[in-house]
C-alpha cells in the first residue's frame, strides 16, 4: 500500500466522532466574522455599522492578489466593526453582525438537488471561486482561486484531492466524504476543468474504509477521477507528502507543488467549489469536529462562520470539568485557544478539548541524541540541530540547514523522549530566517 | 475551571521517555548478565553490583554537591554505565578498582561534559580504558569460566582466545594450529571462554540486541555496518593468507566484538545522528577494531576503536546529513 | 647505537628545518599588514563585545575609529566618556561627550496588576510566546516574562523577579548597550537618558488599545486619558493612539505628572519620597 517514504509518526487516532452524522448548528445571536480568515492580506470591509446584511452578502473584499472575499454568514444588522480576540490569540478586526431571521441572498440556490453540468469556461470558474471567497479548507486557508490559476510557464497535469485527514481526532472531512460525496465529485470535475487537467486522484487513508468504498463506487461514473487508499501515517495530509505518496513525485525544496505538475485541494474545498460555482453559495459555513476524551457527545457540526467556539462546546454537551486546553484544529498542528469566545473561521477544522492530565508536556531533560526526531522528520531535516541553532540565534546556519522546508507537522516534538520544545524553537528560527530572507529580497 | 493552557502544537505527546529507553537497555542486558553470573559466579555478581551502586552514587554526589543541579540518578543511564563497565572487566578485578573505574566513568566520562547527553565519549569505555592503562596486569588476568559456585578463591586464570591467537601467530605458528588450543566455536558462542564478565556470550548479547531493535531503542545501521565491515576486513585477509589470519567468525564471537557492536557503539549519545552517518561510524569502528587486533600491540581493539570513532562523531554529524525531502529533483 | 641516534637526529632535524622554511614562506605570503593603532584602541575598550556601539564588537569599533581618523559619531556605551577620552588621548583626537543612557522597562503588568488568564507552556523564549498568543495576562503589548532580555544582557544588569514575573534592571550595572532592546519582541524595553542621580520619569506601558480594552487586561495600563498632557508645563508629554509618551529630552523631572495618572502608569525612579503630599493628606485627614 502506498505512503510517503521519509519519516512520519503514528499518534493514537482517537477518531471518536467518526460515526456522528453532520448536525446543523443553530444560528447564533451574534456572529463575529474576522477579516483575516485566510492566508494573505486581510479583506477590506465594504459594509459599515448599522447596515443591514443578508446571508451570503459580500461584507469584505479581498483586494490584493492573495486575499479572499468574506461574506456575511447570517442576516441581520452590522452592530460594529471592532477588535475581537480570534483564534490567533490576538485581537483582530471583526465584523460583528446581530442576527435577525435568516434571509438569504436571492441568487443562492438552496435546493438539495444535484446540479452536475457546468457550462462555464475555466476563467469563469476561477472568477466565481474568487468571488465566493473560497479558501483551502484543510487548515492552511490559502485562497483557492490562486491555486486554480496555473502560473505562466508551468503546467499542471494532475489534480490531487486530499481526503487523508491524517490528524488524529478530526472527522470533518471523513463525514463530508460519506454524506456529500456526489457534490464533491462534481466539484472535483469543475476544478479539473478550471485547471485543464485530465486526471484527478483522491487520496484517502485506509482507516476510513467506508469512505473509500463509497467514493470509489461513485467515482466510477466520472471520467478521470480515481480513488487511492493510503497506509495510515502522519503527516500524510501534507501537500508534499501526499504528492510523494500518490504519484511518487518529489516537490523540490522551497518550491510549490505546481513545479511537479500537481495541484492539491482538500475534499472540503472541492465541495465548497461545487457550491460556489453551481449553487452561487459563498463560503459561509463549514463542518467542524468537536471532540475530546471527556466530552459528552463528540460531534460534527455544520457551523456558520463567525459562531463563537463556546456555542459549539455547549451544543456538544458543555465544557467538561478539568478541561486544561482547548485546541482549534487537530492535535498535531492545531492552535491552543486563549479565549473560548473566539469565532469559528474558514480554517477551523475542529475544536478539541483536552483534560488537564493530558495537557502537560514531558519534563524537559537533556537531549540524549537518540536521533528519533531525525527519523520521524518528514522533510528529512535535523530538528535537534535546528532547535539548537535557532535557540543560539545562529540563523544563517539555520537557513543552510533548510529550516524553511519545515512544515511544522510536530512529529519531532511528539516523539522526543526528552520533552524538548523542538518545534517551538524551530518556529522562532523560521520566523527570523523568513525576516532575513525578506530583507535580503528587498535590498 | 482552572486556567487553560496555551502552548505550541503538537498537543499530544508520545509515550517515549528517556528512562523508558534506558530501562529498555537494562532489560536487554539481562541475558548476558545471567550468563556472566553463571560462568563467573559470585565475583561477577559482586562486581556488577559494585559498579552500578558506585556509578549511581558518584552521579548523585556530583549532581547534588558539585553541579548543584537536578538529580537524575534514577533515569537509568548511570545504571547502564555501571553494568557495561562491569561487563568490560575480568571477574578477578578487585572491587576497589571497580569503584575507581566507576568514578572515572561517571566523573570524567560523563559529568565533566555536563551530564547525560553531552558526553562525547562512551563513559563506560572511558572507565574501562582508564582501568586498562592504570592497572594493566589486573585488567588482563582473565579467570577461566567455571560452573556456578559460591566460592571466590581458587580461580584458574588463562589468556583470552584473542590473546592466545595473537601470541601464537607472533611466535610464528600456524593459525589452525593455535585454534586447537582455544575452545570450540560452539563453546565460545554461548560464552565458555576467558574474557571480560559480559563479553563472553555472543548469543546472549545477540538476544539483547534483537530486543533493543524490536523496541526501536537502536537501529540496525551501526551493528550491521560494524559487524559487516569486520567480516569483510578479516574475510579478505583470511582468504589471502589463512595461515596467519583467522576466519571472520572467530573475530565476531571472541573478545568484546558483540558487546561493542550492540551496546557500546550504539550508545545514542556518542553515535552519529543520521542513518548514513551511523553506517560510516560503524564501518570506521569495524576497520579500526581489526587494525588494532591484527596489527596493533593489544590483542583486543574494540574499546579503542569505538572511542576513536566517538571523537569523529561531531565531524560525521557536520558533513553527513540525512536525505532531505525534495533534494534531488526526479525527472517527471 | 650511535648510528640510530645519528639517523634520528638527522631525519628529525631536517624535517624540522623543512617545516620551518615552509612556515616562513607561508607566513610571508599571507602576512596581514594592520594598523598597530587598532590594537591600542581595542585595549582601551571594555572588551565585552556587546555591540552597543552598533558594530560587531570592540575590534570592529577600533577598526572603524582608526579608519575614520576621528571620533565623531562613535560611542562606547559601557566604556562611557572615560573610554572615549582615553582613545582620544592615545590617537590625538578630540572626544565627543555623550549623555549616559539607561534601559527602562515600559510595562508594569505584574501577576497582580495583570492576573494570568491562561497558562503558557513551552520553550521559555519570548520570541515564541509572542508568536503564539497575546500573553498570560491578555495584554498583547505587555511583558511575556520569559526573560529573553535577561539572557541577552552580558553585564548581569537584569534579573527576573519571580514574584512579579517581570525583569528588573539594575541601574548601577546597566551600560545601555541595547542588547535587551533588541531581544524584546515587543519593544517594551527602551533607552532613556540616565538623568541626574539616575532619576527618571516614564510611562510604564506601551499599550495602544482603547482605554477600556487596555484596562481589562491590566490594572495599570495607560488608558490615554490625557491628564498628564494637561499637567505638563513643558510640553514634554504627547498622546498618540491612547498612549502617553514622555519625551526625555524635554522632561524637566518636575514630578507633576505621576500623581495625576488615574492608573498609576507613570513611574518615577530614584526620587526622594514625596513629603508635601503626605503633609497635605495629613492636613486633609485632620
Amino acid at each position: 500500500m502506498k505512503t510517503f517514504k521519509i519519516g512520519g509518526v503514528h499518534p493514537p487516532e482517537n477518531k471518536l466522532s467518526k460515526d456522528a452524522a453532520i448536525e446543523v448548528l443553530d444560528i447564533p445571536k451574534t456572529v463575529y466574522i474576522p477579516l483575516s480568515q485566510h492566508l494573505g492580506v486581510p479583506a477590506v470591509p465594504v459594509v459599515k455599522k448599522g447596515d443591514t446584511v443578508k446571508t451570503g452578502q459580500l461584507i469584505a473584499k479581498g483586494e490584493a492578489f492573495i486575499s479572499a472575499n468574506i461574506h456575511s454568514s447570517v442576516s441581520g444588522k452590522v452592530a460594529k466593526i471592532d477588535d475581537v480576540i480570534d483564534t490567533s490569540g490576538y485581537r483582530k478586526t471583526c465584523i460583528i453582525v446581530e442576527t435577525e431571521g435568516d434571509e438569504w441572498e436571492p441568487d443562492i440556490d438552496r435546493s438539495p438537488d444535484l446540479k452536475e453540468d457546468c457550462s462555464l469556461t475555466p476563467e469563469e470558474i476561477i472568477k466565481k471561486v474568487q468571488e465566493k471567497g473560497i479558501v483551502g479548507l484543510g487548515g492552511a486557508t490559502f485562497p483557492s482561486h490562486v491555486k486554480l490559476m496555473v502560473p505562466k510557464g508551468k503546467k499542471a497535469d494532475i489534480l490531487i484531492i486530499n481526503g487523508v485527514e491524517c490528524e488524529p481526532c478530526l472527522t470533518a472531512d471523513h463525514r463530508l466524504m460519506l454524506e456529500k460525496a456526489k457534490e464533491m465529485l462534481v466539484g472535483i470535475s469543475i476544478q479539473m476543468k478550471a485547471l485543464g487537467v485530465e486526471k484527478a486522484i483522491i487520496g484517502i487513508e485506509n482507516n476510513k474504509p467506508d469512505a473509500i468504498k463509497h467514493i470509489s463506487e461513485l467515482a466510477s461514473g466520472y471520467k478521470g477521477i480515481s480513488v487511492e487508499s493510503l497506509k495510515v501515517k502522519y503527516p500524510q495530509g501534507g501537500e508534499k507528502q501526499l504528492i510523494k505518496a500518490l504519484i511518487n513525485r518529489e516537490v523540490p525544496s522551497g518550491k510549490l507543488p505546481i513545479e511537479v505538475g500537481a495541484v492539491v485541494h482538500n475534499v472540503g474545498t472541492s465541495l465548497a467549489v461545487y457550491e460556489a460555482v453551481q449553487k452561487n453559495k459563498p463560503l459561509i459555513e463549514r463542518v467542524v469536529t468537536v471532540s475530546g476524551s471527556k466530552i459528552d457527545k463528540p460531534s460534527n457540526f455544520l457551523v456558520r462562520i463567525g459562531t463563537p467556539v463556546s456555542a459549539l462546546l455547549e451544543a456538544s454537551g458543555g465544557i467538561p470539568e478539568n478541561t486544561g486546553k482547548v485546541v482549534n484544529g487537530g492535535p498535531m498542528m492545531g492552535k491552543a485557544l486563549n479565549n473560548l469566545d473566539a469565532p469559528v473561521a474558514k480554517g477551523t477544522s475542529g475544536i478539541l478539548l483536552f483534560p488537564e492530565r493530558e495537557v502537560p508536556r514531558k519534563p524537559m531533560l537533556n537531549c540524549i541524541r537518540c536521533a528519533k526526531c531525525i527519523s520521524v522528520c518528514c522533510m528529512g531535516l535535523e530538528p535537534y540541530l535546528l532547535a539548537i541553532l535557532a535557540d543560539k540565534e545562529r540563523f544563517e546556519e539555520c537557513e543552510n540547514e533548510k529550516i524553511m522546508d519545515c512544515i511544522e507537522c510536530g512529529s519531532c516534538l511528539y516523539i522526543c523522549p526528552s520533552g524538548r520544545p523542538l518545534l517551538d524553537n524551530i518556529r522562532v528560527g523560521k520566523n527570523k530566517v523568513g525576516q532575513l530572507m525578506r530583507s535580503r529580497a528587498s535590498n | 475551571m482552572s486556567l487553560l493552557t496555551v502552548s505550541g502544537s503538537p498537543h499530544v505527546y508520545s509515550k517515549e521517555s528517556v528512562s523508558k529507553i534506558m530501562y529498555g537497555v537494562i532489560i536487554s542486558l539481562i541475558p548476558a548478565m545471567l550468563i556472566s553470573f553463571y560462568f563467573f559466579s559470585l565475583a561477577a555478581i559482586l562486581l556488577t553490583l559494585t559498579a552500578v551502586v558506585s556509578c549511581m552514587a558518584f552521579e548523585f554526589l556530583i549532581q547534588k554537591y558539585l553541579i548543584k543541579g537536578p538529580v537524575t540518578v534514577f533515569d537509568g543511564s548511570a545504571i547502564i554505565t555501571g553494568i557495561l563497565l562491569a561487563f568490560n572487566v575480568p571477574s578477578s578485578l578487585p572491587l576497589w578498582m571497580m569503584v575507581i573505574g566507576s568514578a572515572v566513568a561517571i566523573g570524567m566520562g560523563k559529568m565533566t561534559f555536563g551530564g547525560l547527553g553531552k558526553n562525547p565519549f562512551n563513559p563506560a569505555l572511558v572507565g574501562r580504558v582508564f582501568l586498562l592503562i592504570s592497572f594493566p596486569v589486573e585488567m588482563t588476568t582473565w579467570p577461566k569460566p567455571t560452573e556456578f559456585s559460591t566460592q571466590l578463591t581458587d580461580v584458574v586464570t588463562g589468556p583470552t582466545p584473542l590473546a592466545v591467537m595473537k601470541e601464537g601467530i607472533a611466535a610464528g605458528r600456524d593459525a589452525s594450529e593455535v585454534m586447537a588450543e582455544i575452545p570450540s566455536y560452539v563453546q565460545m558462542l554461548y560464552g565458555n571462554m576467558g574474557g571480560s564478565i559480559g563479553e563472553i556470550s555472543a548469543i546472549a548479547l545477540l538476544i539483547g540486541g534483537i530486543y533493543m531493535l524490536a523496541r526501536k531503542i537502536i537501529t540496525w545501521h551501526i551493528p550491521v555496518s560494524y559487524i559487516g565491515s569486520v567480516v569483510i576486513f578479516s574475510g579478505i585477509l583470511w582468504l589471502i593468507n589463512p595461515e596467519i589470519y583467522v576466519d571472520p567468525l572467530f573475530h565476531l564471537i571472541t573478545g568484546g566484538m558483540m558487546l561493542g557492536a550492540l551496546y557500546m557503539a550504539t550508545d545514542m549519545v556518542t553515535s552519529p545522528m543520521s542513518a548514513k552517518g551511523m553506517i560510516v561510524f560503524g564501518i570506521g569502528c569495524g576497520v579500526l577494531t581489526m587494525v588494532i587486533r591484527l596489527f596493533g600491540a593489544y590483542p583486543e581493539g574494540v574499546s579503542f576503536a569505538i572511542l576513536i570513532m566517538n571523537a569523529f562523531v561531531p565531524l560525521i554529524n557536520t558533513y553527513i546529513k540525512p536525505k532531505r525531502f525534495g533534494e534531488e529533483v526526479k525527472d517527471v | 647505537m650511535n648510528e640510530i641516534t645519528l639517523i634520528s637526529v638527522i631525519s628529525l632535524g631536517s624535517l624540522g628545518a623543512i617545516a620551518a622554511i615552509v612556515l616562513y614562506f607561508v607566513a610571508q605570503k599571507f602576512k596581514v599588514i594592520e594598523d598597530p593603532r587598532i590594537d591600542v584602541v581595542e585595549e582601551k575598550l571594555p572588551g565585552a563585545n556587546c555591540g552597543g556601539c552598533g558594530l560587531a564588537g570592540c575590534r570592529a569599533l577600533a577598526e572603524a575609529i582608526v579608519k575614520a581618523e576621528s571620533l565623531e559619531g562613535f560611542s562606547c556605551p559601557p566604556g562611557g566618556n572615560e573610554a572615549m577620552k582615553d582613545i582620544a588621548d592615545a590617537l590625538g583626537l578630540v572626544a565627543e561627550e555623550s549623555e549616559p543612557m539607561i534601559a527602562v522597562l515600559r510595562c508594569n503588568g505584574t501577576r497582580e496588576n495583570s492576573p494570568p488568564k491562561v497558562k503558557y507552556e513551552g520553550a521559555t523564549t519570548c520570541q515564541f510566546a509572542h508568536s503564539l498568543f497575546s500573553g498570560e495576562g491578555g495584554c498583547p503589548y505587555g511583558c511575556l516574562g520569559c526573560g529573553d532580555c535577561v539572557l541577552a544582557c552580558s553585564f548581569d544588569a537584569m534579573y527576573m523577579d519571580e514574584k512579579t514575573g517581570l525583569p528588573v534592571i539594575i541601574d548601577d550595572k546597566c551600560v545601555a548597550c541595547g542588547k535587551c532592546v533588541q531581544a524584546c519582541p515587543r519593544n517594551i524595553i527602551q533607552m532613556r537618558k540616565k538623568g541626574k542621580k539616575s532619576r527618571r520619569i516614564f510611562v510604564s506601558c506601551i499599550n495602544t488599545e482603547k482605554g477600556g480594552v487596555a484596562r481589562k487586561s491590566c490594572k495599570v495600563a495607560c488608558i490615554g486619558c490625557g491628564k498628564c498632557v494637561k499637567e505638563c508645563k513643558f510640553e514634554a508629554i504627547t498622546l498618540e493612539n491612547f498612549l502617553a509618551y514622555i519625551d526625555y529630552e524635554k522632561c524637566k523631572l518636575c514630578r507633576k505628572c505621576p500623581p495625576v495618572c488615574p492608573t498609576g502608569a507613570i513611574h518615577e525612579l530614584n526620587f526622594p519620597p514625596r513629603k508635601e503630599k503626605k503633609e497635605e493628606k495629613a492636613q486633609e485627614n485632620a
